[in-house]
């Protein structure tokens, strides 16, 4: 299980980016975290991958606190960030090094089979499309086989065919390992297809302001009533967020508060 | 850049003729950049040969590969140019080995930045020409002196082109290594290495350049033998021929041995490609 036990960050310059944000995700779960610009998504994940060191409060994974990143917990960026220098192949094994050749190949090739990309293995990520790299990040992030996979809007840059698609098989690829996904976005309609629970983050400084739990089975009809209903929900709850005569209703719980509802 | 525009033509036209425009500017384009110096070259020879000129101060083509003949023939030639190369290799050499050394550090460790940076900037504002008559008292007339001025020309684009590249690298690939937790040396080695080297081959361009350029100050200041003694030895007995045949030569081995370090890098940089195919088509 992933906790976030009252997480606040404060960077150099005074800004309050995050301000007493906790959670308890299970194993395996997947949430979405959804929010105006602003208020404190990136910096949250951040602290959770150990890229950055919250200001107070903790991170742990299985009892185990996080500072620094962490072999079982992976990232990926708005970006593909693939080096330009290796090939799609070798991105895809970059974070293998310490596997032997032949093991480290063939968990490689069945990741290219896995993304559709196996006949681009020796390319350049220059001659990639922006779906096709975000897919090689996928990949590589996903076959070291992380417990926790951090996404940060990792969609965003895509057109909307494209944006489909790769949800559609960012689920197919979580069904193997099942690891929990936390997934930040701000796309209601990408939040309410892929996770499990939706949790709406509030601005300055970026808090917990709501949680949406998505009773929905999977695979997820996007045209259909009921989810036409979470969206409505999650929708009203982060216009509600934005609203600053809305009180907190939950801004100061403890973690065993958390599961206020 | 090439692949491309076939590809476009392929869909109205035979594919016979698919080829035939990119072959023909790959080669038609080098070609149109040696017309101008070959028609003027040519066109001398030929005012030289109808007596309008005596040539005598500016010799023909024909005259200038004579004299680079006979000192081929004579053994003078390889001398020359072996005394000239060995300056140039050793001066490069140390400049390349103390301008990555320095460059690398300045870039590494902020704090070796700014006590080493602000020095080696005001030494850099220095015309290196002006150090010739402290080498020249330090290290006496000979090879030393001569080596340590190169070395000095070269020192300063590598360092700033590799403390520059350093600092330049991207941090969201920086990070790509931490989440992936390489340790220090494996950061170096799988990350900034890499994202550093084009620069590091432009600046050992930019370095080779004034490596020939400072070998020709440090040769026309006194030597017994080398191209840039050439030179000089040209113009006190009135042998122009002789200059140019220099000249030339200080052009061919300039550009070959850029092309070398082109060439050896290419297979590292495969990965960046697009900017050089679309220069060379
Ligand atoms: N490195 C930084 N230094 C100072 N302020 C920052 C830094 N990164 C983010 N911030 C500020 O922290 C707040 C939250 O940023 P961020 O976590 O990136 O928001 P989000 O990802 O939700 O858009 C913003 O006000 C932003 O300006
Ligand atoms: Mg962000």
């Amino acid at each position: 299980m992933l906790a976030l036990d009252r997480v606040s960050k404060t960077y150099p310059n005074g800004v309050q980016a995050l301000a007493r944000f906790s959670a308890e995700i299970r194993q395996g779960e997947i949430v979405a975290i959804i929010g105006g610009s602003g208020c404190g998504k990136s910096t949250l994940l951040r602290a959770v991958a150990g890229l950055d060191r919250a200001s107070s409060g903790t991170v742990t994974l299985d009892n185990e606190a996080i500072s620094s990143p962490h072999a079982k917990i992976g990232i990926i960026f708005q970006e593909p960030r693939l080096l330009p220098w290796l090939s799609v192949a070798d991105n895809i094994g970059f974070g293998l090094a310490d596997l032997p050749a032949a093991e480290r190949r063939e968990k490689v090739a069945r990741a290219l089979e896995r993304v559709g990309l196996a006949e681009k293995a020796q390319a350049w990520p220059r001659e990639l499309s922006g779906g096709q790299a975000q897919r090689v990040a996928i990949a590589r992030a996903l076959v070291p086989q992380p417990e926790v996979l951090l996404l940060d809007e990792p969609f965003s840059a895509l057109d909307a065919f494209t944006r489909r698609d790769l949800q559609d098989h960012l689920l197919d690829l979580w069904a193997d390992t099942r690891p929990t996904l936390i997934l930040v976005t701000h796309d209601v309609d990408e939040a309410v297809v892929l996770a499990d629970r939706v949790l709406v983050m509030r601005p300055r400084p970026g808090r917990l302001f709501d949680q949406i739990e998505i009773n929905l089975g999977r695979p997820r009809d996007r045209n259909s009533p009921l989810f036409e209903n979470f969206k409505r929900s999650v929708l009203a709850s982060l216009d509600r967020s934005l609203d600053r005569s809305v009180p907190d209703r939950d801004a100061t719980q403890g973690p065993g508060q958390a599961m206020w509802w | 850049m090439i692949s491309d525009a076939p590809v476009l033509q392929q869909a109205s036209e035979p594919a016979e003729n698919v080829a035939a425009p990119s072959r023909l500017s790959r080669y038609a384009r080098p070609l149109l950049g040696i017309l101008l110096p070959l028609t003027l070259a040519l066109g001398w020879e030929l005012v030289v040969w109808l007596g309008w000129s005596n040539g005598r101060l500016v010799p023909p083509p024909s005259r200038i590969f004579a004299t680079i003949a006979e000192l081929a023939r004579s053994g003078e030639l390889v001398r020359h140019i072996t005394a000239t190369l060995w300056r140039v290799a050793l001066g490069f050499a140390f400049g390349v080995v103390a301008g990555t050394l320095l460059g690398a550090i300045s870039g590494y460790w902020s704090l070796a930045r700014r006590l080493l940076d602000p020095t080696v900037q005001a030494l850099r504002a220095i015309p290196s020409l002006a150090w010739v008559p402290l080498f020249i008292l330090w290290l006496g007339i000979f090879e030393t002196s001569k080596v340590a001025l190169i070395a000095v020309g070269v020192f300063f684009p590598v360092y700033l082109g590799v403390m520059g590249a350093i600092l330049s690298v991207d941090r969201k690939i920086v990070e790509v290594g931490r989440t992936f937790r390489l340790s220090g040396p494996a950061m170096i080695r799988r990350i900034l290495l890499p994202a550093v080297l084009p620069a590091y081959v432009v600046s050992l361009r930019v370095g080779l350049g004034l490596g020939w350029m400072f070998v020709v100050a440090a040769e026309l200041i006194g030597a017994s033998e080398g191209l840039g003694y050439l030179l000089l030895d040209g113009q006190q007995l009135g042998k122009p021929a002789q200059i140019l045949a220099a000249i030339v030569i200080f052009a061919i081995l300039g550009k070959l041995t850029d092309w070398l370090i082109e060439v050896a890098a290419a297979p590292f940089l495969r990965w960046q490609d697009v900017f050089v195919r679309a220069k060379g088509a």
